[in-house]
């Protein structure tokens, strides 16, 4: 099978993402649609990865992955912070520098 | 030219279209644990991709990391913060979803005509030759050689993501916790005696007896305290009229 078809689906699944992040509004969806577009991202190192013979892209795919972990747990302890401080979790109410 | 189909085509087939299917549910369902299934729906047929790409460490990973740590660390924060969080669909922007969907079909079109472009004419080679020790393996070679600085430097940001995290979700108390014997005192105090003895305890019907139904008042009225805020927030009351004894048809149904 030719394996750039897999490159297409990446690209599909990281602008639904992109969509996702724009039009969501719960920082919680919005944290899973930055996690679709990371994978995303993953799917097209792997496919790299098989196109070149080498196993780089795969490395590091890894690291993305780790830096994902990272980011996720981070995002989520900002999250309940805010959550705990602003009874919310809407994107919209952490808006306090605009006013 | 007729392409004889391997399991590989028919699996990518038959699985992307379902992860497309997925992701766009992902933004369209209104509660955020739907969401989560979906989005870890998404990532284990990405896993089973990286399988079929050769990459059967990183389809294991994703497997581990994602839909088992990361989606796990989700659905814990959902119960913690998303009982009221039941996403509004309204668009503060006014237009904000077609400028989104019309943005979203311009990026999708300049990727996949970039990519129809960049692989034009090529062949991929495989991963035959470098998965030819064994894929983690070679992925070991290449982790502990080349890549070994990357390595200790990942290793000190996940420390540091940790002890962030710990930092962040610290609650230090600022002022001393009430006693029992100062709580019961401001009970008596402030607000209505009526509260003094506690809250008033859900309703217990002859047809239901659960945590969601509210006790009634003697003038017959629903008691609103009766019922946890958390369920109210959530919208799983049920109205306790159809259980009230004149309500309900008291004649015995012969079994049959």
């Amino acid at each position: 099978m030719d394996p750039y078809n897999y490159l297409y689906l990446a690209a599909l699944l990281f602008t639904i993402g992109a969509v996702g992040v724009v039009l969501r509004r719960n920082a919680i969806v919005v944290f899973m649609c930055i996690e679709l577009m990371l994978n995303a991202g993953n799917l097209t190192l792997v496919t790299f990865s098989r196109m070149n013979g080498n196993l780089n892209g795969q490395v590091i795919a890894f690291f993305t992955m780790v830096v994902a972990a990272c980011e996720v747990v981070v995002g989520l302890a900002i999250i309940v912070a805010i959550y705990r401080s602003r009874r919310s979790a809407s994107i919209d109410d952490a808006s306090l520098l605009k006013r | 030219m007729l392409e004889i189909a391997t399991p590989e085509t028919i699996m990518f087939w038959a699985l992307a279209p379902l992860s497309v299917i997925a992701a766009l549910g992902m933004l369209v369902v209104k509660k955020a644990v739907h969401s989560a299934i979906l989005l870890a729906f998404v990532m284990v047929t990405l896993a089973i991709f990286f399988i079929a790409q050769g990459a059967v460490f990183l389809g294991v990973v994703q497997i581990v990391v994602y839909t088992g740590a990361v989606m796990m660390l989700f659905l814990f924060i959902l119960m913690l913060v998303g009982v009221d969080s039941s996403d509004s669909l309204t668009e503060t922007i006014k237009g904000l979803r077609w400028i989104a969907i019309a943005a979203a079909l311009g990026f999708g079109g300049l990727m996949i005509a970039l990519i129809a472009r960049a692989t034009l004419g090529r062949t991929a080679i495989g991963l035959e030759i470098a998965n030819s020790d064994g894929n983690v393996e070679g992925i070991a070679m290449l982790l502990f050689s080349d890549y070994v600085l990357p390595f200790e430097v990942i290793s000190a940001l996940l420390i540091t993501a940790a002890l962030g995290a710990m930092v962040l979700a610290h609650h230090q108390r600022t002022n001393r916790r009430p006693s029992q014997r100062e709580q019961a005192i401001a009970r008596f105090r402030t607000g209505s005696l009526s509260d003094a003895a506690g809250l008033p305890g859900p309703g217990v019907y002859a047809l239901h007896n659960a945590v969601d139904v509210p006790a009634l008042l003697p003038d017959g009225t629903p008691a609103p305290t009766s019922i946890s805020a958390t369920l109210k927030a959530r919208g799983d009351v049920i109205e306790s009229a159809p259980f009230q004894l004149d309500v309900v048809d008291p004649t015995i149904k012969e079994e049959k």
